[in-house]
């Protein structure tokens, strides 16, 4: 080891205070949403949890403006249900384009590479009025359908299933008699469990916490996302801001759980995705 | 959904007993045809919700297109013409263009900083990195909340801890350049540790002995990071740049969840945080529905995105060591 490499104390308390800045507004959001409204108006700021937060979350699930319970459903519902389909449609897909010959490949997987580079903003209004027309304003198929699968999934499992699968595998497989859905389901699906996690954790979370788009088309304060029901609390109750803070707490909640368990996966999904790209 | 993490080889099918092909040409139609069927669905399902409302937008642009309206005349270009005129517009891309240069230069700064810290031998080396990088897994409008609360006028810990420094309490929503700065923090804390991991991973990337000989030669740390890290890494950094040039534009959830209220779509009473997209929400939905005017704030969002990225491509190469290649048009 050369000196460079190491890493001495001021490493360390540099660290600590980039980790103290990045864990210190979580922490806090759960100090407010344990204690009463009044914990806002103190000098100094309380900095230990208190103990309000059943109280809190029972006023919070009464909120008749947030629907609060509604949206955590609601949000569960779509994130499990693009998440599967995400994962499902991209290795398939991913498959297809790194495994299998056909006319066309190459032109194809360009398209998909361009779609990743559009804004989603640029749809926003014809969708609307698409969803207008097929008349699911306001409902969850509008939130759902359009995500069901996504071109940065089909490309990041078309790269992983370059490597990961073995055309010799494939190639007995096909000797055996084997379709190509059965090779999928038992060669291909088996080799790319461990990316098929890293994009159904990534597209989990992107999913519990977009806003955009089901801010525009879910306007019926009675149906909202969990999201929405944030939006809902902030903008309506000034000043019962332990209840808002309840609410933050409990919509960031699944997240940290999902980052807690599988933080490793997600750090090496990003950094391997760096890399590649 | 059950997901198993570990890594093993890949089960090979259970042998079975051989039994003679059945279907020759089934089997080749398989071959030739089931690509497309597993291709299929992302191109359906993209071409209804993706490329369709794409090329919808502009047709949408060109017409005087109200949601009361039974009519939707063609108007040709005149939502554009009256877009170049409105002075709201314009105010929302400074806005934009402001909070994206004053969030995304110390982010970019303060993510090679942070990545050069964890490229060294660690104790615990994922807790840190999971240290850095939670910001990036919390719910933005949850954090967006927050962080409007931290920089509340009256009871703010922000003006609380300004105050022991001696400086008077700023009103952050109410001033123009103090909400862009509140709202930079935003997007910075989200995103710094993000960019962080990735410049590591360029980082891990450079063979060690560039540093051992350069370290010969005499060059101190300092020296080694902006004569070998730095120009290294300048894919990785263009990358990160135009990745959060293309986020940064959009800027939405951020702005509109530190402003609260009934109008919060403006950015404030005098528009002082409104973005390019909250423009384009403003007129699109609640409360206009003007569609036509909103898809014209569309595009052109996204020929100013296209701009800010040529751009900074274009500065990036310029800078950096060696090698300085003139752009041929």
């Amino acid at each position: 080891m050369t000196r460079v490499w190491s890493a001495s104390r001021l490493t360390y308390l540099a660290l600590a205070l980039s980790a103290l800045l990045s864990i210190f507004p979580i922490y806090w959001m759960f100090v407010v949403a344990s204690r009463t409204s009044d914990a806002m108006g103190q000098v100094p700021p309380p900095l230990t949890p208190g103990g309000n937060l059943g109280a809190n979350i029972a006023r919070l699930f009464d909120n008749t403006d947030a629907y609060f319970l509604t949206g955590l459903i609601n949000s569960t519902i779509v994130a499990v249900t693009v998440t599967v389909s995400v994962v499902f449609f991209a290795t398939l897909a991913g498959f297809a384009f790194a495994k299998l010959r056909f006319r066309g490949r190459n032109a194809l997987l360009l398209v998909i590479v361009a779609t990743m580079m559009v804004p989603t903003q640029l749809g926003v209004i014809p969708l609307y009025l698409l969803m207008t027309k097929l008349n699911w304003n306001d409902r969850l198929p509008a939130v759902i359908v359009p995500a069901l699968v996504t071109g940065f999934g089909v490309f990041m499992m078309r790269q992983y299933a370059g490597q990961a699968v073995s055309t010799e595998l494939i190639e007995a497989a096909r000797m055996d008699g084997c379709n190509t859905a059965r090779i999928y389901w038992n060669v291909v699906l088996p080799a790319l469990r461990p990316a098929a996690a890293v994009l159904g954790l990534l597209t989990f979370m992107t999913t519990w916490n977009d806003f955009l788009w089901p801010y525009a088309v879910l306007n019926d304060p009675e149906n909202p996302t969990v999201q929405l029901s944030l939006r809902a609390l902030s903008d309506g109750y000034y000043q019962d801001m332990s209840q808002v803070f309840t609410g933050t707490a409990i919509a960031t909640l699944p997240l940290l759980l999902v980052f807690v368990l599988f933080g490793r996966q997600i750090i090496g999904g990003i950094m391997e995705g760096a890399v590649k790209a | 959904m059950a997901v198993q993490l570990d890594a093993r080889p890949p089960v090979a099918p259970a042998p079975r007993s051989t039994r003679p092909v059945r279907g020759v040409r089934l089997s080749r139609f398989d071959t030739k045809y089931s690509p497309y069927l597993y291709i299929a669905p992302f191109f359906l399902l993209f071409g209804v919700f993706g490329a369709y409302p794409l090329a919808y937008t502009f047709w949408v642009s060109l017409h005087d297109w109200d949601l009361l309206g039974a009519e939707h005349p063609f108007i040709g270009l005149d939502n554009y013409s009256q877009l170049l005129a409105d002075p709201d517009f314009w105010h929302s891309v400074v806005n934009t263009l402001g909070i994206f240069v004053i969030s995304t230069v110390p982010q970019l700064l303060a993510a090679l900083w942070l990545a050069n810290l964890l490229n060294r031998q660690l104790r615990a080396r994922t807790t840190w990195r999971m240290a850095v990088l939670v910001p990036n897994v919390t719910s933005t409008a949850a954090v967006a909340i927050v962080f409007a609360v931290l920089f509340g006028r009256e009871f703010g810990m922000i003006n609380w801890l300004l105050d022991h420094v001696g400086v008077s309490a700023i009103d952050w929503k109410a001033n123009r350049f103090a909400a862009w700065v509140a709202i930079s923090t935003m997007v910075d804390w989200r995103w710094t540790g993000y960019n962080a991991l990735i410049f590591l991973a360029a980082m891990q990337a450079i063979p060690r002995d560039l540093y051992e000989s350069a370290s010969i030669d005499g060059a101190g740390r300092a020296r080694q990071f902006w004569s070998i890290t730095v120009p290294l890494l300048k894919p990785t950094i263009i990358f990160a740049v135009i990745i959060s040039t293309i986020g940064g534009l959009q800027l939405f959830t951020e702005p509109r969840m530190f402003n609260s209220g009934t109008n919060a779509i403006r950015g404030g009473p005098l528009r002082e945080s409104q973005t390019v997209t909250m423009y384009m929400f403003e007129n699109a939905f609640a409360p206009h529905y003007n569609f036509g005017y909103g898809s014209a704030i569309a595009w052109l969002l996204f020929a100013l995105i296209a701009v800010v990225a040529a751009i900074n491509v274009l500065l990036l190469r310029r800078l950096g060591g060696g090698s300085r290649k003139e752009v041929s048009r």
